[in-house]
């Protein structure tokens, strides 16, 4: 029989005997804070990471409902001033720090270390057949100044704020008296953290598979979050360097950046997204790996194109490194340099729209369950499409010169890091719920929640398209009044969308406590995480699982039809 | 009568010619023209395979829901044939866009030779616009906000219908984008360098203009309009006393310098903005950021043009322009100075 034999595993279920959970390893904050397990890590960096989602989430919802007139309003309610133009010109510093803090944490707190710290984290040990992380201790590490990173950021942003946008553009973030210095220190910190788990995870990947475990036995969430740990070593360096650089300028005043010390502010967005275009893929990717988990395991179907895949992953993140000018398009960089990024970015669409096709193809002839995480699965197909065509209007030359810095790409971004990372994210949460906690979560309220953020989100951010191919630029506190329209039908998804959000995170916490009692195997998932107990036990299997098929096999496959047959 | 003519309801009314859709605002531009079509062919292409996904989605997803438990599945690994399809025919289509779009935007860098020269400057937050030879200067103007009832500064852009304009783009602080969504062209004005585009409006009438890279505080109200005019508005526009340059020589250039460079931040009635209000300001003992204080004086206001953030005044954020010599000159600053002096001294107002 041609299935994965984890001999400890179904030792243990056929005897009844159930060791304690990881969670019932030890017990106290102690054993939480200087553990050095990696699903403990895991858990407690899908908290972190939950935390700072929901924190900008409603300062998105602030300045959302702020957008819903032409003119400031609610703002102007918030601050204090000695006459109408100050107050007015304080209401607008408001909004510039709101969107700042908002991109900010969303970036570098939330989306960066979102699925793979947390999932990542929790199941690749697991699904490799091993018993933690290469370097544990460094994991812990990672999480603890990803923690400290984060919080100077906020501590920069509460106390003299910050007004850059996440991009800091010289020269105004060299000029501007909010807290660039401190701010920058704090997404220096996180990014060492990012540099080290994405160390730990290749050495993991390379060294502790379990025997019969192959390259081409990898379930595709383990590639994706390979290939993603191989641009965070590569890239996030020169993020830190850059920064590094930006507060030479403003401690020390040598000119880089700054004209008027000698600098060259495009240079500044050169190094930038040098860093920033691989980091967004660094943020798709791993939900790349999750949409593949989910999909096959939601249909019992073998993933179609395995090594499309798992090759377009690696593709993505070497082309990755090219492309970064195509956010330069009008910078003033030369035209050969635009034309040549173009191309480069026509290049990286290939790969990612195989992966749409073979994930599509993989529900032929499937057996498919609708469940939470199918939901999740489902709208990602749909979401990350928008989001992955429309990039193709702004690689466009011509067009981009229209919609650069519009709200077309907002929506554009927002439909790939939401609709593709958020949602997937959340898929995966309902995928390994049962898994992590060993409860299964409100399976009706769940579904009833998905459609609520697929209105919502859709509501919020389709409306941005057209709102920017009509012209509206983005980053404006106020606006003309034939934009109105726009930002009303995304004020109220908006709102939509957060309701639907809040309800998820209400229900995930109480079926932790409340939740049903989860077997092991709730999908009928043929990877190895499913093969050991739910919620895992500390050394994740009683004994080394080994691998004799790809972890895709599923028992519902007709092995009497004839391969070719479709 | 002329005046009218040119800021009044007659262009405005002529609005509604351009065309705008559901997608596009009105198009007033050659380049405009030129472009949407490609952007109709993306759009066209990507609802096409969009739907192709999201209709093979939903027909896999109902036709092969789970009926049964344990309903057999196909053991279809991959397919060659398709695959080779499915990356093939989306690389030839995304190599014609590619080919497209970057043809429309080279021809941006190449400027017929008898555009017209215009050379366009960004200042937090408000845009210059200069005419060599046409001896025009349009630096923006006070506007009241009819919702607000706040005075903000308006740039009016003035070019002829039918003629290549050649726009050299520049800024003096930070960086800041100019915008003209009608004719569906933008670019960075980057301090200490030049950048630019051409164009050619098509349609005359009243469009938006927008500063399209952040920019600070008032990032969002760096706004102005454009103006495209017939062959007759333009030639009354080259008459007309609107956008005249600064004249050193004439009794009121440190009041205009004021309005041109100054006034988006100080007022001149007292209340403070971004900045110190300049009223009677003149011989006031200003207490720093630093708890040191210093006496409004002419070294004062110089160096606070030259190095804005030496001495900041305490209550106030660091972040102004730098004004050099090129920007302001000698002659200039004397006049400014003249300027701070005229409208009362800090002895005054106690």
């Amino acid at each position: 029989m041609a299935t994965t034999t984890v001999e400890g595993a179904l030792a243990g279920a056929a005897h009844d005997h159930r060791e304690p959970s990881y969670i019932q390893a030890s017990s106290g904050l102690k054993a939480w804070l200087f553990t050095i397990d990696h699903k403990r890590i895991g858990m407690m960096y899908l908290a972190s990471v939950w935390t700072f989602f929901f924190i900008a989430g409603a300062l998105a919802l602030l300045f959302r409902l702020e957008l819903l007139t032409p003119n400031l309003d609610l703002l102007l309610h918030l601050v204090g001033g000695e006459n109408a133009a100050m107050i007015h010109a304080k209401a607008l510093d408001l909004y510039n720090k709101l969107f700042t803090l908002h991109g900010g944490l969303m970036v570098f707190a939330f989306i960066v270390p979102s699925i793979p710290a947390s999932l990542g984290n929790f199941f690749l040990p697991l699904m490799l057949g091993a018993k933690d992380v290469a370097f544990p201790k460094l994991n812990l590490a990672s999480y603890y100044l990803y923690v400290i990173g984060a919080s100077v950021v906020v501590y920069a942003i509460l106390g003299a704020g910050l007004d850059t946008g996440w991009t800091f553009y010289t020269p105004y973030s060299t000029t501007t008296g909010t807290a660039v210095t401190t701010a920058t220190l704090g997404v220096f910190i996180m990014g060492f953290s990012s540099i080290l788990t994405g160390l730990n995870f290749i050495v993991t990947i390379h060294k502790m598979r379990a025997p019969g475990m192959t390259w081409n036995r990898m379930p595709l969430f383990l590639w994706a979050i390979y290939a993603t740990s191989v641009i965070q070593i590569l890239a996030t360096p020169v993020l830190a360097i850059t920064l590094l650089l930006l507060v030479m300028e403003r401690t020390l005043g040598i000119g880089i950046f700054d004209p008027a010390m000698g600098g060259d502010p495009v240079l500044f967005q050169h190094f930038f997204w040098f860093y920033s275009h691989p980091a967004v893929y660094i943020m798709i990717l791993p939900a790349f790996g999750v949409i593949s988990e989910i999909i096959a395991v939601h249909s019992k179907k073998h993933i179609f194109g395995y090594w499309a895949i798992a090759i377009s992953s690696v593709a993505i993140a070497i082309i990755s490194f090219l492309v970064w000018g195509h956010h330069m398009f009008v910078s003033g960089q030369s035209e050969f340099a635009a034309v040549l990024f173009s191309f480069l970015t026509f290049a990286v669409a290939v790969p990612t729209a195989i992966k749409v096709f073979s994930w599509v193809a993989t529900l032929y002839k499937g057996s498919i369950s609708f469940t939470t995480p199918m939901l999740y699965g489902l709208m990602f197909l749909f979401t990350f499409t928008i989001g992955g065509l429309t990039g193709i209007f702004l690689g466009a030359l011509a067009v981009d010169v229209h919609l650069h810095d519009t709200y077309f790409v907002v929506a554009h971004f927002h439909y790939v890091m939401m609709g593709g990372t958020v949602v997937a994210f959340l898929g995966g949460i309902h995928h390994w719920w049962p898994k992590m906690t060993g409860r299964m979560y409100p399976e009706t309220l769940g579904k009833i929640c998905s459609v609520i953020i697929f209105i919502g989100f859709n509501l919020t951010f389709f409306p941005q398209f057209i709102a920017g191919t009509q012209g509206m630029p983005r980053r404006y506190a106020t606006y003309v009044d034939q934009y109105t329209i726009y930002h009303e039908l995304s004020t109220v998804g908006s709102l939509i969308l957060g309701v639907g959000l809040f309800i998820v995170a209400i229900y995930l916490l109480v079926s932790m406590f409340k939740g049903k009692q989860a077997s092991d195997n709730p999908w009928g998932g043929a990877s190895l995480e499913w093969a050991t107990q739910s919620p895992p036990i500390e050394h994740n299997f009683h004994d080394t699982p080994h691998v004799d098929t790809d972890p895709y096999n599923f028992p519902n496959i007709d092995r009497s039809a004839s391969i070719g047959h479709h | 009568m002329m005046r009218e003519f040119l800021t009044g309801g007659l262009l405005h009314g002529l609005l509604g010619e351009a065309q705008s859709s559901v997608w596009m605002p009105p198009e007033a531009s050659t380049f405009a023209s030129d472009m949407d079509p490609l952007f109709y062919f993306i759009l066209y292409l990507c609802a096409f395979f969009f739907v192709l996904l999201m209709g093979a989605t939903l027909w896999f997803s109902l036709k092969y829901r789970e009926k049964t438990p344990g309903q057999r599945t196909s053991p279809i690994k991959h397919n060659g044939r398709l695959e080779f399809l499915w990356s093939a025919i989306p690389t030839v289509l995304l190599v014609v866009i590619f080919a497209w779009g970057q043809k429309g935007f080279v021809s941006l860098a190449t400027p017929p030779a008898d555009a017209l020269d215009v050379r366009v400057t960004g200042q937090k937050w408000n845009w210059t616009i200069d005419y060599p030879g046409l001896n025009k200067s349009c630096g923006p103007t006070s506007v009241t906000d009819p919702v607000t009832g706040l005075q903000g500064l308006q740039t009016d852009f003035y070019v002829p219908a039918g003629q290549p304009v050649k726009l050299t783009i520049s800024a003096t602080d930070v960086l800041h984008s100019f915008y003209i969504p009608a004719f569906r062209l933008k670019r960075d004005a980057v301090p200490d360098r030049y950048t630019g585009y051409w164009f050619t409006a098509d349609e005359p009438g009243v469009y938006d203009l927008f500063c399209a890279e952040y920019c600070g505080q008032q990032h969002s109200e760096m706004r102005g309009r454009v103006h495209v005019l017939t062959d007759l508005e333009w030639r009354a526009f080259l008459k007309s006393s609107r956008c005249p340059t600064l004249n050193p020589d004439a009794d009121d250039y440190g009041e205009k310098l004021y309005e041109a460079n100054c006034k988006t931040c100080h007022t001149v009635d007292g209340s403070p903005k971004v900045g110190p209000s300049f009223k009677g300001i003149w011989g006031k003992t200003e207490s720093l950021a630093d708890g040191s204080t210093v006496v409004v004086d002419d070294n004062y206001v110089r160096e606070s043009l030259r190095n804005p953030n030496a001495k900041i005044v305490a209550g106030f954020a660091p972040g102004m322009s730098v004004f050099d010599s090129g920007k302001l000159d000698d002659r200039a600053v004397n006049a400014l100075i003249d300027f701070i002096k005229s409208l009362g001294e800090g002895g005054d107002i106690k």
